[in-house]
């Protein structure tokens, strides 16, 4: 055992683990959160994704050890009220059927519209290629992720990255 | 463990105050159930003592509370939704007005099972009818205390308004007076023009759930004090455990105890060694250490290649006949042109995305509790009271949402098997399978081949037709007792039912044993036999040298369902237009015993000679709908399913062990491989409720396969089949 800390949806935590745990058991069955979920074990099928300082991670496949000191973000910390753009946009298109793998899903997008605010669906088919959703809900995912980015890109105040008239904020 | 008859003790009236404390209701002042023992009649449990043969569907409390309680499931197929909303609407309020409650399996709600693509259907008239009946008897007491026509009294928004005044009183404030009224004999029922909830696409509330990750899955379960374990089985599935040696997993920090634990599934027993850990992750370690020793004799001789050759030496014989309709065998003899070709399809694991797990408490010495993911709260109560030799009433089942079924968590055996190891270390304990335990454990769908033979007149009409099915039996791996003679009606699934109009039609069944266990999956046996079916129609059609679709709608002369589904199909899908050079189309449908769609799939064959589909556009004969978006996503979902087990590995066995293990071997359709898909819905209303579910997985690998056929001029006759490697 040892004692190893971490952050998680902005929360430090101190865990007293085996550090050799993967950091999805962590997050499940020490800290108590059970949006993240078990699929596979060997990160295959996505339904365990996480952010680890804001990059998607199969927390199935990562020891707890090897994100000491790190951010972790989860399905219940990536918004206050779960009205994540992506989470709305999720509800508005029906997207889940037994939503087991959405919570992977999710993190995936988020991650996703991050890094590319208009991805095409050749984007999103690369990007989602490792989340497996057995009930078939990829065609609605895309669509959720395009109008979700619709949104993002639409409420983000476009402005110079700096500006000094404008001063911090 | 030994099945022992349930001894049954649960017909004694509970007093009323019992039964609320029981069912969690205690401050309900208004309940109304349902009973299945008198014929459908709605029942007031607000008064007098109850027994388990009523139970509430719908309860108001006098703080404005409305609960109603969903009697199957939601494994990811909408009932979470549809079934409360039989009720809601009916009862004037909507689904967010109300808490929705999962029932447990007790027997007074009826099968309780999330199976056939029967929800809907198996409780429309019922459900509704226990909305309507509590409305009703609201507005009496409303018009009752306002001393007004009842006639005035008017059902909304969780309130009775009357309309000339415009006074509200809300359910709440009625539950009281409501309840001392008696049950309407016959409730009128809502016009379905006037619905404001069904036959709309609603959104489900289990959807805010699962894209915040609050939603409670059996694998979420938590119990104060549980430890957590993984069991160890035999990879060759059925070997015996000759002798292990804990001491080294003992050793793992974290580990508590090892036991012994069987799997009871149907007539099989499998032996097994549970450890049971602090912590499921130190359970792994330590089933890992195990060191045991399995007696595989007669089972680690068995392969598939060689299994596969019996299949094909057994579809010479006869077997037996399922369905037959004039003289197959003079008319083949006789006909000019004659076909015969042998299908065949894979053995495919069910691998919902949620591990099978359960989570076991034991209360008293005879009491056990689950927390668990499952298709049959009573299935539940069911299995464990038989195999546990405790009455069903001492099985308590807190069933959670289910992260996907399609057909395993039918079979109760990891819930049995929570319930035995926590019943041997006497405390709460989770289980939880690995991915490759799911994968390789059973049971599974399935294989079948399909010895085909048909026959043209010369005017090209099919005027001989026959299905011989040869394969391994589901009932045959599960029951003990099984009958070799008789036809296996699962394993000739709507073979015999399709609409087409052919005079000389047989149909035969050859068994064919098997060492494995098998069982429904989703849509059964017809996500096999239409392919059979429906591929060799199309060969028969080419033969003839015509059209598919035309081929097909030359058959159904009498206006049916089929000739309804594939006229639709051919002008949603612009069949009779030209498709673009290198392109094919195909079409299938299949009628079973969930329901009827058909298909229509455009591919498109690339430079490099694989092919890729294009579009696949779906028709289902829904009759009536609760829920069109629903169905779409039902339809949407199957289709991703069923092109998975077209094209994706399934499972292969060597030495007795199935090879494919996790999702690296045996692979899953990705978000890169799903076509866009068209659902179209015939729902005219009427009495007639099909399912949806199932029906959208027969049609594709036919129509799929046709497709191929029609770009390439290769024709498919074994499932899984390479898109990349056709040429």
């Amino acid at each position: 055992m040892a004692t190893i800390k971490l952050t998680i949806n902005n929360q430090p935590r101190t865990l007293d683990i085996d550090p050799d745990m993967p950091l999805l058991w962590a997050i499940r069955d020490v800290v108590g959160l059970t949006g993240t979920k078990f699929g596979c074990g060997i990160a295959q099928c996505g339904a365990c994704t996480v952010h680890l300082d804001g990059q998607p991670t199969r927390s199935c496949s990562i020891p707890v050890s090897a994100v000491a000191g790190q951010k972790i973000t989860t399905i219940e910390g990536i918004a206050k009220n779960a009205d994540h753009p992506v989470q709305k946009a999720w509800i508005q298109h029906q997207v889940p059927q037994c939503g087991y793998c959405q919570s992977g899903q999710i993190m995936s997008a988020v991650a996703l519209l991050k890094q590319n605010p208009k991805p095409t669906d050749a984007d999103i088919d690369t990007a989602m290629q490792g989340n497996i959703c057995r009930c078939g809900t990829y065609q609605r995912i895309r669509a959720a992720i395009h109008t979700a980015s619709a949104e993002m890109t639409a409420t983000t105040p476009k402005m110079p990255k700096s500006n000094p008239k404008l001063g911090k904020r | 463990m030994s099945a022992k008859p349930t001894p049954s003790n649960s017909r004694q009236p509970l007093a009323r105050r019992d039964f609320l404390k029981a069912a969690g209701l205690t401050g309900a002042a208004f309940m109304l159930g349902f009973s299945k023992a008198n014929a459908g009649i709605v029942h007031n449990l607000a008064t007098g003592p109850v027994t388990f043969d009523v139970t509430p569907y719908v309860v108001i409390e006098k703080s404005g509370k409305i609960t109603i309680l969903n009697p199957i499931p939601e494994i990811g197929q909408g009932s979470y939704q549809s079934l409360p909303a039989l009720v809601a609407e009916e009862l004037g309020v909507t689904l967010d007005q109300v808490t929705i409650r999962q029932t447990g399996g007790e027997k007074a709600f009826g099968n309780q099972t999330a199976g056939g693509s029967y929800s809907v259907r198996g409780k429309y008239q019922e459900l509704r009818k226990v909305g309507a009946s509590a409305r009703e008897m609201l507005r009496q007491a409303a018009s009752q205390q306002w001393r007004v026509p009842l006639t005035e009294c008017i059902a909304e928004n969780a309130t009775i308004v009357h309309k000339p005044t415009g006074r509200k009183m809300t359910y709440g404030e009625l539950a009281e007076p409501a309840a001392k009224l008696p049950v309407p004999k016959d409730p009128p029922l809502t016009n379905p023009a006037n619905f404001r909830i069904l036959n709309k696409s609603m959104p489900r509330p289990d959807v805010p759930l699962k894209v915040s990750g609050r939603a409670q899955f059996g694998i979420d379960a938590k119990v104060p004090g549980m430890l957590y374990a993984s069991v160890e089985r035999c990879p060759a599935l059925g070997g015996g455990l000759v002798k292990f040696d804990a001491s080294k997993a003992k050793a793992i920090k974290g580990v508590r105890d090892v036991v012994k634990v069987e799997r009871v599934m149907g007539k099989n027993r499998y032996d097994g060694v549970a450890v049971v850990a602090d912590s499921y992750w130190a359970a792994l370690q330590g089933r890992k250490a195990l060191q045991i020793e399995w007696n595989t004799l007669g089972i680690d001789t068995f392969n598939s290649t060689d299994y596969e050759n019996s299949l094909r030496v057994l579809a010479a014989t006869d077997g037996v006949v399922g369905h037959n309709a004039g003289d197959f065998d003079k008319t083949f003899a006789d006909s000019p042109t004659k076909l015969e070709a042998l299908y065949e399809t894979p053995i495919v694991s069910h691998s919902p995305m949620e591990p099978m797990n359960a989570t076991a408490r034991w209360n008293a010495p005879d009491k056990v509790e689950v927390w668990v993911s499952s298709q049959g709260p009573d299935l539940v109560k069911d299995e464990l009271a038989k195999v546990l030799g405790i009455p069903e009433d001492n099985v308590t089942a807190n069933i959670l949402f289910s992260g996907g079924g399609f057909g395993r968590r039918l079979t109760q055996d990891f819930a049995t098997e929570a319930a035995l190891i926590a019943k041997a270390v006497g405390k709460p304990v989770k289980v939880i399978w690995t991915r490759e335990d799911d994968t390789r454990l059973g049971p599974f769908r399935p294989m079948t081949f399909s010895a085909m033979r048909g026959a043209l007149s010369t005017d090209g009409k099919v005027v001989a037709f026959q299905h011989k099915v040869i394969s391994p039996s589901i009932d045959a791996t599960m029951e003990e007792k099984y009958d070799r003679t008789k036809p296996d009606g699962t394993m000739l699934e709507g073979t015999g039912e399709q609409k087409y109009e052919i005079p000389n039609l047989n149909t035969r069944y050859v068994f064919a044993d098997f060492p494995f266990p098998l069982t429904y999956w989703r849509a059964v046996t017809s996500t096999t036999l239409a392919f059979s079916h429906e591929c060799f129609l199309d060969e028969m059609a080419h033969k003839a040298g015509q059209d598919p679709m035309t081929f097909r709608l030359a058959m159904l002369t009498k206006e049916s369902d089929t000739k309804r589904v594939l006229t639709k199909l051919r002008e949603v899908s612009n069949w009779d237009k030209p498709l673009p050079q290198g392109w094919g189309r195909g079409v299938a449908q299949y009628e079973f015993f969930a329901g009827l769609a058909g298909q229509v799939v455009e591919v498109s064959k690339r430079a490099n000679g694989s092919v890729k589909i294009e579009k696949v556009y779906c028709v289902a004969d829904m009759g009536t709908v609760v829920n069109p978006d629903n169905v779409r996503t039902q339809m949407e979902g199957a289709i991703a399913m069923a092109l998975t087990a077209a094209l994706k590995d399934g499972i292969t066995f060597e030495n007795g062990k199935a090879v494919q293990g996790n999702f690296d071997t045996n692979r899953m359709l990705r978000i890169d491989e799903m076509p866009t898909i068209e659902v179209h819905i015939l729902a005219e209303g009427g009495p007639t409720i099909k399912g949806a579910g199932e029906p959208g997985l027969p049609p594709l690998a036919p129509a799929l396969a046709n497709a191929v056929f029609a770009a390439t001029g290769k024709r498919i006759r074994r499932l899984p089949f390479d898109l990349e490697k056709l040429t």
